[in-house]
């Protein structure tokens, strides 16, 4: 289907589920009971008309008054200009109570006028709204539905687009073409109902395209809300929408030593679930990406349920997370929902709203369990579904947290929002009480396309920020705490205590070697002293056997001897 | 005479369309009947007249309305219902 061949409504959500809008210069029948927004959805589409897409309305107010209708647009926003205001026309067409009836009439009178209207504002769009009330008032069902007729070749005369809104009780959806005016469903181009019900005290509101002649649309019941934008519809993607790239960009969860257990940090756009008890450090382990994200100076919208986002500041400023003044910089936009009454769509709705309004590129949810205890299961269920979905197609990174129940497993559970199957990365945090202590444990259950660690690491907060430390297995048993400290430090004693020993034997062996040394050089001086003794020997030695001889020779001079002393003494002959 | 009151009454019709056709007969049977000359009928085509019908708030055709006696009274149909007009128009008084 062409786009231009549908006229958008400007409701978020409800030009993606029919590919466009509604269908231009058709008919369209926007059946709900009372209460259940018609009033609101017909006005905004008037509204975006003139607004956006220079097409002058027509409000034909059957039962409301035209100015509590305006009082109603302004409530929503909706304040046209001036200039816009002229493309607007409100008809008050309520018949007054004291009407007298008598006999058949037709709309002649209202189509003349309005067909006047159309003409010197040149409108595109018109709505009436309540056709019920008048009719009611005509006395048969054949002027009835000629009168139907009437409107409907009149409308496509003209080629306005147009909605015709009916009160009927919706519970049953077959039901609507057994209406008196049921036959108006087969006769318009296209048919919305919208069903407001109230599930286990939740309200919930529903929204479903019966029919569009010549256009595919999401057939389901998609949940819709009326926020303070207007009607929002929570559209689901259909699978021909265009793919989303992903990102290999990694980003840090705020903790140096977890982005090393992850591989770098979590993917760009991921969706990240952290699991635990009460108290584990959830909204820390959240708190510190916050911050993390808002030092890139990435817009980041943190959604707290438990408390107020004051309090959750402050609660983390105890451990060293600054965030008040990314609140300040308008970086970070913190949202508080206190577990009160909606439904797991509305404040999905909301969630939604507020991201778009701050442009978020992170957002936090803290703790989305939350959403299953108001509404039903299945709900909640599907809701965690299209927010995982919704962030994938927005390239937001989504960190959300889960509070588990004391009872239930930590390995997901009997929990009925099942994320943990959809999300990228989920992180376990638990406790161990061991040795009278409880501490925490952080692990990574899994993280799609990533190498991660798999051993489980102590979380440690302290007013310095938020730590983790590695964990000592001893006999089979994980220690943390004080045991971990005490085992530590054991070690830190016996590696002093070798140090202390070493250093000690050096010593020794200096010693040692000193002495040696000194034993070398006295040994040495001996051997000089002993050397120089034998020299001192030798040479009077050889000069006292010099005397001897020049003492005999002066002897045997003094002798006369004529015989030397050798040859006459002892020679053999 | 104590009453000398003149009716004055609008009805706004369309073109010829039958349900005007049949109301404007029967308000002239009824002002014949009832009110002698004591009645004035003004007629309005909303397709000649649009912006009439759009200031004067005429949504459906045909309606009659009485301007004169006050209050203005407004009735919308054929005023096939005999008994019930009159009543409508404070004529079921035996005026006769």
């Amino acid at each position: 289907m062409h786009a231009e061949r549908k006229a958008p409504t400007g409701i978020v959500g409800f030009d993606a589920i029919t590919g466009g809008g509604l269908p231009r210069g058709r008919t369209t029948l926007l059946v709900g009971g009372p209460g259940s927004g018609k009033t609101v959805f017909a006005l905004q589409f008037l509204v975006h008309g003139v607004q956006h897409c220079k097409e002058p309305g027509i409000f034909v107010a059957f039962e409301e008054a035209s100015n509590s209708i305006l009082a109603n647009a302004s409530s929503f926003g909706w304040n046209p200009t001036a200039t816009q205001r002229k493309k607007l026309f409100f008809l008050d067409a309520q018949p007054q109570p004291d009407l007298i009836q008598s006999g058949d009439f037709d709309f002649c009178g209202m189509l003349a006028a309005l067909e006047a209207k159309a003409k010197t504002i040149s409108a595109r769009r018109i709505v009436f709204d309540a056709l019920d009330i008048v009719l009611a008032l005509l006395p048969d069902p054949h002027a009835q539905r000629r009168e139907i007729y009437r409107l409907h070749d009149w409308l496509l005369a003209r080629g306005l687009t147009g909605i015709i809104t009916l009160k009927a009780d919706t519970d049953e959806s077959n039901a609507v073409s057994q209406q008196p005016f049921g036959f108006m469903q087969f006769m318009v181009d296209c048919s919305v109902i919208l069903n407001h019900s109230v599930v286990q005290g939740v309200s919930q509101r529903n929204l479903r395209v019966q029919k569009f002649r010549g256009s595919s649309f999401d057939e389901n019941e998609s949940p819709f809300l009326i926020g303070n934008g207007g009607v929002e519809v929570a559209g689901a993607r259909s699978l021909d929408s265009v793919e989303t790239p992903v990102s290999t960009e990694r980003i840090s969860s705020g903790v140096e030593r977890l982005d090393t257990m992850l591989g770098g940090g979590y993917y760009r756009g991921a969706s990240v679930l952290v699991t635990g008890f009460s108290g584990t450090a959830k909204t820390t382990l959240s708190g510190a990406f916050v911050q993390a994200a808002c030092q890139r100076g990435e817009r980041t919208l943190f959604v707290s349920f438990d408390s107020e986002g004051s309090e959750v500041i402050r609660n983390l400023a105890s451990v060293g997370i600054r965030l008040a003044p990314f609140v300040k910089s308008g970086v970070l936009r913190m949202a508080s929902a206190r577990t009160i009454s909606g439904s797991a769509e509305t404040y999905l709705v909301r969630i939604q709203a507020l991201a778009r309004e701050h442009r978020a590129r992170c957002v936090v949810i803290d703790p989305v369990s939350t959403w299953s205890k108001s509404g039903t299961d299945l709900n909640a269920h599907s809701v965690a579904e299209r927010l995982i979905d919704w962030s994938k197609a927005d390239g937001t990174t989504l960190l959300c947290t889960r509070l588990l129940d004391e009872m239930s497993s930590p390995a997901e559970g009997s929990s009925p929002l099942q994320i943990s199957a959809q999300v990228d990365t989920w992180i376990h945090l638990n406790y161990l009480v061991q040795a009278g202590e409880r501490n925490r444990g952080l692990s990574i259950i899994k993280s799609r396309g990533t190498a991660h660690s798999n051993q489980v690491r102590e979380l440690i907060l302290s007013d310095s920020g938020v730590t983790l430390a590695d964990i000592y297995t001893a006999g089979g048993e994980v220690l943390m705490g004080t045991l971990r400290w005490e085992k530590e430090r054991a070690e830190r004693v016996v590696a002093e205590a070798a140090e202390v020993a070493a250093k000690l034997k050096k010593v020794r062996l200096d010693a040692e070697e000193a002495e040696l040394e000194v034993r070398v050089k006295s040994l040495q001086t001996e051997l000089v002293a002993k050397q120089i003794e034998k020299a001192l020997l030798l040479s009077s030695s050889k000069s006292r056997a010099g005397d001897v001889s020049r003492d005999r020779t002066r002897l045997e001079e003094l002798r006369g001897a004529d015989a030397t002393p050798h040859g006459a003494v002892g020679s053999p002959p | 005479m104590s009453r000398p009151v003149v009716f004055k009454f609008r009805l706004y019709i369309a073109d010829d369309a039958l349900n005007s056709a049949q109301a404007q007969a029967n308000l002239m049977a009824l002002c014949r009947t009832y009110l002698a000359d004591r009645y004035e009928v003004d007629l309005v085509d909303v397709f000649k007249e649009p912006q009439r019908a759009l200031v004067d708030g005429i949504f459906m055709t045909p309606t009659l309305v009485r301007l004169a006696p006050l209050p203005v009274r407004r009735i919308v149909g054929t005023l096939s219902q005999t008994a019930l007009v009159l009543r409508a128009l404070d004529l079921d008084g035996g005026i006769a």
